[in-house]
């Protein structure tokens, strides 16, 4: 293919990519992991192609076994600026943490 | 040494690793980030298997050639790939289709290999059908975006199926060779599952709102080393360093 003809289909995808491709959030559960964990985003049309997109781009080293795929538009984050009144008062109350309870050594580790 | 059967274990070689080639060229070109990747992880799928078929190849041939040697010493006359795995890039739809016609002729061809009497064939086979069934999916999902998508997409996805459909009767051609391996268990009848393959691709392609243009008379050539243009301007660029500095080393 000449150098031009590779440039202008480029830049179609490329105003296509900013109009019509969503973000999305990916996240892989490992072999033996218990939870899916966050590893970065990517660009695709749909869900399916998401999935296809993470595991082409996130699994290559066998990073994971399973995958989650969030638009980026529908995570909702707390505020930085809320960190303080949202978080801080969970800080001082001792009584939430179970420490103060004997457990028999017959239960073992919970 | 077995000719035939090492011949017979070049054809799925040289598929393999032409076409690993071609789609190497993808690299750094691709119209997304994503889809870059994807093309450059097939692309490997196949060179990875070239090299495996490449190997075995050498020790069958026992001439202490190795796989290097057969993949980047040989001319244009003596590389045993089907046509289509040859032919240029093109455009993305173009790109889409070949990979939409061969990965699911492919992928019958593989799982018929894994009843092979021959034990490296059979377990070639068992490893490498899990890339092709990948390959498969995202081809298919592929033409039905850009066949059901734009105006745009739809004509250069039409216009790509309609050029490449020709190049497509090869995939079932059994010739003397192929005929010898199947009477020996060794190889695959690709005639037997000619059906399936079509009611396969055209599920898709009646979803993707594509049509198949009719069947007219098939290129043909690639197995008995009767090559496009292509292939020769392709090697020169992939054997141009083993060939200008021979024995050269990493």
């Amino acid at each position: 293919m000449r150098l031009l003809d590779v440039t202008v289909i480029c830049e179609k995808f490329l105003v296509m990519s900013n109009k019509d491709w969503p973000l999305w959030e990916i996240f892989i559960r490992s072999k033996s992991g218990l939870a899916h964990k966050h590893v970065g985003s990517l660009h695709a049309t749909d869900a399916k192609m998401a999935i296809e997109n993470a595991r082409d781009v996130y699994t290559r080293r066998m990073e994971g076994v399973s995958v989650w795929v969030v638009k980026s538009a529908d995570i909702f984050a707390s505020s930085p600026d809320d960190k303080s009144f949202l978080f801080d008062p969970a800080n001082d109350k001792v009584y939430r943490h179970p420490t103060f309870y004997e457990i028999p050594p017959e239960v073992g580790h919970m | 040494m077995n000719q035939k059967l090492f011949e017979y274990v070049l054809r799925i070689a040289d598929n393999a690793l032409i076409y690993g080639q071609r789609l190497s060229e993808w690299c750094g070109h691709g119209p997304v980030l994503e889809e870059d990747i994807a093309l450059a992880n097939t692309s490997l799928d196949y060179i990875g298997q070239a090299t495996n078929l490449l190997k075995y190849a050498a020790e069958l041939e026992g001439k202490g050639r190795t796989e290097d040697d057969i993949a980047f010493l040989r001319d244009a006359w003596d590389f045993k790939n089907l046509l289509i795995v040859e032919l240029p890039n093109n455009d993305y739809a173009y790109t889409i289709a070949r990979q939409f016609f061969f990965a699911h002729w492919y992928l019958l061809f593989l799982e018929e290999l894994q009843s092979s009497s021959n034990e490296f064939l059979k377990g070639f086979a068992e490893k490498s059908i899990k890339e092709i069934r990948y390959h498969v999916q995202h081809a298919s999902d592929w033409m039905l975006r850009l066949g059901d998508g734009t105006e745009d997409s739809h004509a250069r996805m039409q216009n790509a199926v309609n050029q490449l459909w020709e190049f497509t009767p090869e995939f079932f051609m059994m010739d003397e060779l192929d005929q010898w391996a199947i009477a020996e268990n060794i190889g695959v009848n690709c005639e037997g599952f000619k059906a399936q393959w079509r009611h396969n691709i055209e599920s898709v392609i009646t979803e993707a709102t594509l049509v198949l243009p009719p069947d007219a008379w098939g290129q043909r050539g690639g197995r008995s080393g009767k090559h496009t243009e292509y292939l020769g301007l392709m090697l020169a660029e992939m054997q141009f360093l083993q060939r200008a500095y021979p024995g050269a080393k990493w």
